[in-house]
């Protein structure tokens, strides 16, 4: 137990770097989601075209080779990233296209009369989206994204193999230096669930927030 | 007729959904201060008439003048100008809808004061100032700060009423504005437009409220398939109308009350 206890400040490196991939990654995938749904609703057809290849392309091929890739084949093309940012730059592209959906989701879901009385008084197109379907379609899709969000803090583990020292990491290197590979991974696994029990109270509580919103 | 008497000027609208001609050429004309009641059988082509005079549905041939402002919908369609000159038609012509089409988001004033701030780029305290106005005027100040989850059908048409209202239009179009109220609530959504009609606003109101239609119209105008089929006073209309269409339409309208699926077998 002693060797264990000697980890623990390692352990809570692991996990902050973990809640900073997450996090960070999250926020850019937000924006650059929120863009690429703008492209895909948008009535310029290229536009349309490039961001239905972009989701297909980040959605069907595995995480893990996308992490691969950027990590180990932008040296290739002389484009060198440390670790994190290399995990970052994946992390955000992979979840701007599943929240891309999300946002897509949430727009169409706006009732087309919103549209109506908007255009019918001479909004414009981007007024009118700022102004009346984006509030109403982030509400709806918040649920969906709060799950992203889940998801993705899970699928940072797999920056330990571009020798991220995250959680994952951490409990693999306080593993094969203890031999106490089941302690470590529980307690790492431990910590997951914890940062992401956080996760859902917040998501919970915003969602509440919101529904008394239009009340 | 000057041109300053016109509101609305509409001259040979066609409009196609796919295979389908829904307005096969219609001439409209809206004199400043005119209420003119838009009548006739589901499917006839009423929506579809006034959202082509808002240029929310852009019509396939013809022309709509706006104060002196003139859409032409065979010209090119997507150019930076026209967009602009649609924009500009649709800020004169406001739409008060069946559905209300509140947005769920906003109070009653925020609703109200949403498009003088964001289309017509008045100050704020202005706009609020106005706004707290027009809610006074459609009977809702105490309902300033509530969203539209809590307001009665009745009071969501007239805080809508209110929205049109603050764009300051050239005319007012409204579709059923009763159509989807609990006949209990019509009447004060109903009092609310005859204000209007008193103070002199321009308005085109598709209705299948007779008595109301008798009181405020100083024109009934019958469509049937995409056309116009007649222009009338209210009281030759609804007393000795010419057209037996209209004789049959009327009297199943008195009978039953708005039954569209009636209405067509006739
Ligand atoms: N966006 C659309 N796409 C396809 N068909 C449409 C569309 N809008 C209307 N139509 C069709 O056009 C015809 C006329 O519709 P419109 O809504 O103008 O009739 P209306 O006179 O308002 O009828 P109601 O009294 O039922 O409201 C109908 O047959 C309708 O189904
Ligand atoms: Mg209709």
């Amino acid at each position: 137990m002693d060797l264990l206890a000697q980890s623990v400040p390692i352990l809570l490196k692991g996990m902050a770097i973990t809640i900073f991939l997450g996090v960070t990654s999250f926020v850019l995938g937000f924006w650059l989601g929120g863009l690429i749904a703008l492209a895909r609703i948008s009535r310029f057809a290229l536009l349309k075209a490039l961001a239905i290849v972009y989701v297909s392309v980040f959605r069907g091929t595995p995480l893990l080779i996308q992490i691969m890739l950027v990590y180990f084949g932008l040296p290739q093309l002389g484009i060198q990233l440390s670790p994190v940012p290399s995990a970052i730059l994946t992390f955000t592209l992979y979840s701007a296209a599943y929240l891309s959906e999300n946002f897509r989701g949430g727009i169409l879901a706006v009732e087309k009369g919103q549209w109506e009385a908007a255009g019918s008084m001479g909004m414009t197109y981007s007024r009118t989206l700022r102004r009346v379907v984006f509030p109403q379609a982030l509400r709806i899709a918040t649920p969906a994204i709060g799950n992203r969000f889940i998801a993705l803090m899970k699928d940072t583990s797999l920056a330990s193999v571009v020798t991220v020292v995250e959680l994952t990491r951490v409990a693999e290197s306080v593993g094969s230096s203890t031999f106490r590979y089941v302690e470590a991974f529980v307690v790492a696994g431990a910590v997951y669930w914890l940062i992401n029990s956080v996760l859902s109270v917040g998501q919970e509580l915003l969602e509440r927030r919101m529904g008394r919103a239009y009340a | 007729m000057t041109s300053d008497d016109v509101a609305i000027h509409a001259q040979g609208l066609h409009k196609s959904f796919g295979d389908l001609e829904v307005l096969k050429s219609v001439d409209l004309t809206v004199r400043t201060g005119e209420v003119v009641v838009i009548m006739g059988p589901s499917g006839a082509g009423k929506t579809t008439l006034l959202r082509c005079l808002n240029l929310l549905e852009e019509p396939d041939a013809g022309s709509i003048t706006v104060r002196g402002r003139t859409v032409n919908c065979a010209g090119p369609r997507h150019s930076r100008n026209r967009r602009r000159l649609i924009r500009d038609i649709r800020v004169r012509t406001a739409m008060v809808f069946q559905q209300f089409n509140l947005f769920p988001h906003m109070t009653a004033l925020q609703n109200v004061i949403e498009g003088p701030i964001h289309v017509r780029r008045l100050p704020r305290p202005y706009a609020i100032e106005v706004g707290e106005r027009l809610l006074a005027r459609v009977g809702l100040t105490d309902k300033r700060d509530e969203h539209p989850a809590r307001l009665s059908g009745g009071q969501k048409q007239r805080v809508a009423i209110a929205r049109a209202l603050a764009m300051e239009p050239e005319v007012i179009l409204f579709d059923e504005p009763t159509s989807a109220l609990d006949p209990e609530l019509r009447a004060e959504v109903l009092q609310a437009i005859k204000n209007l009609a008193a103070h002199g606003m321009t308005m085109v109101i598709v209705t299948h409220e007779i008595a109301f239609a008798r009181e405020v119209a100083d024109r009934v105008v019958f469509m049937d398939k995409g056309y116009i089929l007649e222009e009338q006073s209210p009281s030759v209309f609804f007393s000795n109308p010419a057209n037996t269409r209209i004789r049959s339409f009327l009297r199943l309208m008195s009978d039953s009350g708005p039954h569209p699926e009636l209405e067509e077998a006739s």
